[in-house]
Parts: structure tokens; C-alpha cells; sequence
């Protein structure tokens, strides 16, 4: 019994922000099917800004790292949780769906 | 023995028509052959050797002379030359499999590309060359005539003349060079009208033809050109976005060549809505040579377009076509008449700008599309995507570019002259994350594999101008080096290694320097590229812009 599907890989991400967000109601983008991704914005403990990957593709952590040190710097969010599961989606897709969920913020 | 620059073609043509005519007996009236004697018919006119030309492009094929020419007996027939635009029938490989031919020169081999690369190493076929359409078109007329041309076209009548209908294509260009060099033309069509009813109009005429014969089904053509809205993604959108912005409304281009696929449909389809609110309509593409793409049909409505010719034509948009004589070329009889040399020479000289994709594209701007194990060729695109070096005339986008391209140059290279828009549109990843940008391209391998002169490069660095993807645009014109270049490419290329090997501080300075150009600088928000600007977001929407006058193939039908 695992909670994870065999082929899966996760990923965690830890970035240390300094704008954080006033209370939200979680936000939920994009779909999970082939070559998209759904993306899940939750309030978090702390000061961070915790990310956590299942993905399909398996191998590509360094990817991973480079597209979300890129949204931190756009965004440099703080008490946020980020849930993504991903289908394969590119790095663009994947770039895109989070920057919508960014603009789904609201209080 | 005859010297052979006095005549000897007139009579060695004259001769095979005699032995056509003694084998054929009653089965031959007139042009006219009985279907069923067609093979008889090439073993009475070909002889070992000869240079064939078998009418074959991506969308129109003589795919019944094309299997009668795999039944001829090879120890009668045998090392033919085949000369075609396109590979795409299986006959067209079957040929050499069977030792009826064995040298070829082509343009591009995309379904067969495999096949041909396994039989080019196990020896049963030698390539002269791959070539460009409008190049190979021109080997026609010079050191690669044909001796036997075998066409396809929709109609004769009785004394021979043919009405090639909307697909015209290659046919003039092939016919020209076999009839007035004393080889002959076979022609395959749909159908014959009776004596005394006259063709819609006639495409060609009787006396350029030597045989008609009527093939038992209407003769192949690939819907090559339809591409369904609903599969073009929000990446594709922002891409196109940027593309009218950032390019077409920049140099204020009014005349161009778009490539196949789904980048530059999403192009066509936000013009009537993104482009309508950039206050863009009548500014920006006017003119066009182009297939007629569905995906205009918006913009075609919408009164964007007011002309295009096409190098061929696309199943289902026969009525559309008609109902819009004012934009596409047509006869009087209302049908299409495309042809593939006229509109690759408009393409090449009349048009400011080309945009298209690519599978491959390595530091230096070159891509490719050739993928190892396979010889694909070139087709049409590198004609389109380059700088035409014999253009005289100006236009303020070819002025424009031009200017930009010599602004850093000096002596003969800085001569005032204008320079042709070439755009590379790729995303950085393809599907299952395939990177676009490579250090080397595949084409090298193939090179050595195949035992090519040169690598299969479809669109040299050199001259492309501008480097497309989500991440931004790389204007090549304003690179002042190839390190500039390099840096330029690496900071449009994403997340690929590529373009994660970027020097940060080259690419900023390049930024500020207004050489790469990201959405943000061009005033574009990625989270505005939804589906929703398309003008059309599935193949029902496109029949029902047409007004219910572009009829899908089956396979689109899908609502």
C-alpha cells in the first residue's frame, strides 16, 4: 500500500519568502491530464514557501528547481503552500499555471 | 551512329509512340489508353535508364501510375531515374525495392524518410541529391529533364487536354519540361467527359500530353494543411501573441508565407481578435502565399486578407474558395488553380516575412528537421526562409530589417539593401520534453550516416532573423557577434540545458538592448494567452465562419 502511483516521482521545494500573503481562500488551476498540470495554492505554516511535486516525468528535478527558483523570484511569496501534479507539462505550461494561480489570490 | 544535338529526341519520342501505339493496338485511341492496359503502356515507352518524373507532392498524388509503375517486369525496365518533388507512397520506395529504379533526386521524403534511409544503405538506391521544390522544379529545365512524366490530373476530354481542378500544384512545372524537350506526358485523371462536353477549363493543353488514361479511383490528396483549433494550446497562444506584436505590427508586415502547424494556425486565428484589438486590420498581413489554410477563414472574413496564392489546395475548402474569388486565385470557371513553382518563387521574392518551426536548433540559429534514421528533405521551406539575395524591390518591413541587419556592418556588408524577416517559432520543449535547442544538431549524424555532402540544414542561421519561443524573442538582425548570437539564442531557449547554460548578465545587457524581448516588454501578461482569443477553438467554428461552405474531411468531423 502506497499513497503514491507506481511511475510517480515526488519532489519537494522549500523557498524562504518575504511577501506573505494575507489570508485566502485556496486557488486551484489547470487540470491533470497529458502534457498539463493542476496547480493547488493553500496558506502555510511559517514564513515559507513549501512546493510539492508528483509528477510523471520522472528525472527532471533540475527543472523543477530552475522553474520554481524562477517563480520565487517573480513572486517571493511567503506562508503559502504549493501542490502541483503534473502530467508531463512543459516547463512553460508549468510556469504559466503557476503564475495563474498567483493571480487567483485573493483574500 | 547520329550525333546526338541534331534531332535524336524528336525521333526517339516519335519512335516510342509508334511502339505504344503497336502494343496497344485497339486498347489506345487517339491519347486515349484503356485503363487496364496501362502497364503495357510503360514497358512499350520507358526504356533501362531513363529519367522518370512521377507527379508526386505532400498533397496530390499519380498514385495509380504510381503502382503501375511498380508492375513493370524489372528485366525489361530497370535503373530508372525517378525524379519527384515528394516520397509519400509506399510505391514510391517500392520502385527501388524491386530494382525497376535505382537513382533518385527529391525534395522530401517525410512518411518515407525511414524506409528511404534503410534502403539507401542497403544500396538499392542512389540519391543524386535532396533538394529545395523550387530548385529540383529548376533541375527540370537544366541537367534533370525528364524523359517520361506521369501526372495526375482531375479531367480530360476527348482529344487529351486536362482540367487539373483545384490542385494544380506541380503539374505545369513538370509538364512544361518533358513536353518541350521531346519527352513524353502520361496523364492519370478522375474522370473523362464525354466528346463534344468542354472541361471547366483546361489547365493544360492537348497537345503537351501523350497519354490519358483513366485511373479506377480519383487520384490520393492529403489534407496536409488542416490543423483542428482545439488542439492549440495557451503556449501556442502567447507565442502568437508575440508574434503579431512583438514582429508583424513592428515592421508592419503586409506580405508573407506562414509554415504548416499548429504555431502559426494559432497566429491566423488571433488575428480577428487580437489583432483586431492592436487596431492591426489593414496594417499587417494582407497578402499571403499560403495553402489555403482553414485557419484563415476568420481573418478572411473578418476583410483582412485581400489575397493569396497557393501552391496547392485543401480538401473540404473547394466551395469556400469559390464563394471568395476575390482573395484566392481561381478560373472562370470559379475553381482554384494553385501551382506550386509560381507561388514558391512569390513566396521566395514578393513575401517580407516566412515564420515556421522546427524540430532542431543549435547555437548558431541553424535548424533542422531531420532526425536520425531517417532522410526527410526539405520541401519548400528553405526557399521561404531565406533572404531572397536577387530582390531589388523595397517595402518598408524588408527595409526595416535590412537596416537593422547592417546597422552594426561595414564595407560591402553595409551597403544599403533590405533583408527578409526568417522567424523560428518553437516552443523550448517539444512533446515529452524533447528540447528545440540542441548544441548539435542531429543533421550532423545523419550527415555521416548517409554519406551527405553537407548536413541537411532546412533553414541556415544565417539567415534567420528572429528566434520565437514562450520565453521571449531573440532578434538575430541586432547581434553584433556570434557571441551576442549565442547568448541571444541561449536567453529565449527556456529551461532546456541550452538555455540553462545562459550567461545572466549577457542576456540582461542584450534585454536592455531590446535584442531578446519577453512578453512583459512587449506589454503582453502570459496569463492573458487563453484559448479564448482564438476566433475559431474547434473545426465546427471554422465551417461555421465559412458559412457552412468549408467542408472538413471526415476525420475532422469530430462535433
Amino acid at each position: 500500500m502506497t499513497a503514491i502511483p507506481p511511475g510517480l516521482e515526488t519532489l519537494d521545494f522549500r523557498f524562504a519568502g518575504t511577501r506573505a500573503v494575507p489570508a485566502f481562500a485556496p486557488v486551484l488551476v489547470g487540470v491533470v491530464g497529458s502534457g498539463n498540470l493542476e496547480v493547488m495554492l493553500e496558506p502555510g505554516d511559517g514564513g515559507d514557501c513549501a512546493v510539492h511535486v508528483q509528477t510523471s516525468a520522472r528525472g527532471f528535478a533540475p527543472v523543477w528547481q530552475a522553474v520554481l527558483d524562477d517563480f520565487h523570484h517573480r513572486h517571493d511569496l511567503a506562508g503559502v503552500r504549493v501542490s502541483i501534479n503534473d502530467m508531463g507539462a512543459t516547463p512553460a505550461v508549468v510556469s504559466l499555471r503557476l503564475d495563474q494561480a498567483v493571480r487567483e489570490l485573493r483574500p | 551512329m547520329d550525333r546526338i544535338n541534331l534531332d535524336t529526341k524528336a525521333r526517339d519520342r516519335a519512335a516510342r509512340i509508334g511502339a505504344a501505339r503497336e502494343a496497344l493496338g485497339t486498347r489506345l485511341t487517339g491519347k486515349q489508353v484503356e485503363t487496364d492496359a496501362i502497364v503495357d503502356l510503360l514497358h512499350a515507352v520507358l526504356k533501362p535508364g531513363d529519367r522518370v518524373c512521377l507527379e508526386g507532392n505532400n498533397q496530390k498524388q499519380a498514385d495509380f501510375l504510381a503502382k503501375a509503375l511498380v508492375r513493370l517486369d524489372p528485366a525489361r525496365i530497370h535503373d530508372l531515374h525517378m525524379v519527384q518533388s515528394v516520397l509519400a507512397l509506399p510505391e514510391h520506395l517500392d520502385v527501388f525495392e524491386r530494382g525497376i529504379a535505382s537513382q533518385l533526386d527529391f525534395s522530401f521524403s517525410g512518411p518515407q524518410g525511414a524506409r528511404l534511409a534503410k534502403l539507401l544503405s542497403g544500396g538499392r538506391v542512389r540519391i543524386g541529391a535532396i533538394h529545395t521544390y523550387l530548385e529540383l522544379f529548376s533541375r527540370y529545365f537544366v541537367d534533370l529533364t525528364p524523359k517520361v512524366s506521369l501526372i495526375a490530373a482531375h479531367a480530360a476530354d476527348a482529344q487529351g487536354n486536362l482540367y487539373t481542378g483545384p490542385n494544380t500544384e506541380d503539374t505545369p512545372a513538370i509538364v512544361e519540361a518533358t513536353a518541350f524537350s521531346g519527352g513524353l506526358v502520361i496523364a492519370q485523371v478522375n474522370e473523362r467527359v464525354p466528346d463534344g462536353t468542354p472541361l471547366p477549363r483546361v489547365d493544360v493543353p492537348a497537345d503537351w500530353v501523350d497519354f490519358v488514361v483513366q485511373a479506377p479511383t480519383p487520384n490520393f490528396i492529403e489534407p496536409l494543411f488542416t490543423r483542428d483549433p482545439a488542439q492549440i494550446s495557451e503556449i501556442q497562444v502567447l507565442m502568437a501573441m508575440m508574434a503579431i506584436k512583438g514582429i508583424y505590427a513592428e515592421y508592419g508586415v503586409q506580405r508573407l508565407n506562414h509554415g504548416i502547424g499548429f504555431d502559426t494556425a494559432a497566429i491566423e486565428l488571433l488575428l480577428p481578435t487580437y489583432g483586431e484589438s492592436l487596431g492591426l486590420k489593414g496594417r499587417i498581413c494582407r497578402h499571403w502565399a499560403l495553402n489555403p489554410h482553414p485557419a484563415l477563414i476568420p481573418a478572411i472574413e473578418a476583410g483582412w486578407v485581400e489575397s493569396i496564392h497557393s501552391f496547392g489546395s485543401e480538401l473540404g475548402m473547394e466551395d469556400y474558395i469559390r464563394a471568395r474569388s476575390d482573395v484566392f486565385f481561381t478560373g472562370p470557371d470559379g475553381s482554384l488553380r494553385s501551382n506550386r513553382a509560381f507561388s514558391q518563387a512569390a513566396g521566395h521574392y514578393a513575401c517580407d516575412l516566412f515564420i515556421g518551426s522546427t524540430l532542431q536548433m543549435d547555437l548558431l540559429g541553424n535548424s533542422s528537421t531531420a532526425t536520425l534514421g531517417r532522410i526527410a528533405g526539405f520541401g519548400g521551406a528553405p526557399n521561404m526562409g531565406a533572404d531572397a539575395r536577387g530582390r531589388r524591390h523595397a517595402s518598408p518591413a524588408w527595409l526595416k530589417a535590412g537596416e537593422e541587419a547592417r546597422s552594426h556592418r561595414s564595407g560591402a556588408a553595409a551597403t544599403p539593401r533590405g533583408r527578409k524577416l526568417v522567424v523560428q517559432m518553437v516552443e523550448t520543449f517539444r512533446e515529452h520534453m524533447q528540447p528545440a535547442f540542441v548544441e548539435r544538431l542531429d543533421a550532423w549524424e545523419l550527415q555521416r550516416q548517409a554519406g551527405m555532402d553537407l548536413p541537411p540544414i532546412m533553414i541556415y542561421g544565417d539567415d534567420v532573423t528572429h528566434v520565437l519561443t514562450e520565453e521571449g524573442i531573440a532578434n538575430l538582425l541586432l547581434c553584433r557577434n556570434d557571441e551576442e548570437r549565442e547568448q541571444a539564442i541561449r536567453g529565449v531557449a527556456g529551461y532546456t540545458a541550452v538555455g540553462l547554460g545562459r550567461d545572466r548578465r549577457a542576456v540582461e545587457q542584450l534585454r536592455e538592448r531590446g535584442v531578446i524581448r519577453r512578453p512583459e516588454d512587449l506589454g503582453i501578461d502570459p496569463r492573458d494567452a487563453t484559448r479564448n482569443l482564438l476566433a475559431a477553438r474547434g473545426m465546427r467554428d471554422l465551417v461555421r465562419a465559412s458559412g457552412g461552405l468549408y467542408r472538413p474531411p471526415k476525420r475532422f468531423r469530430n462535433w
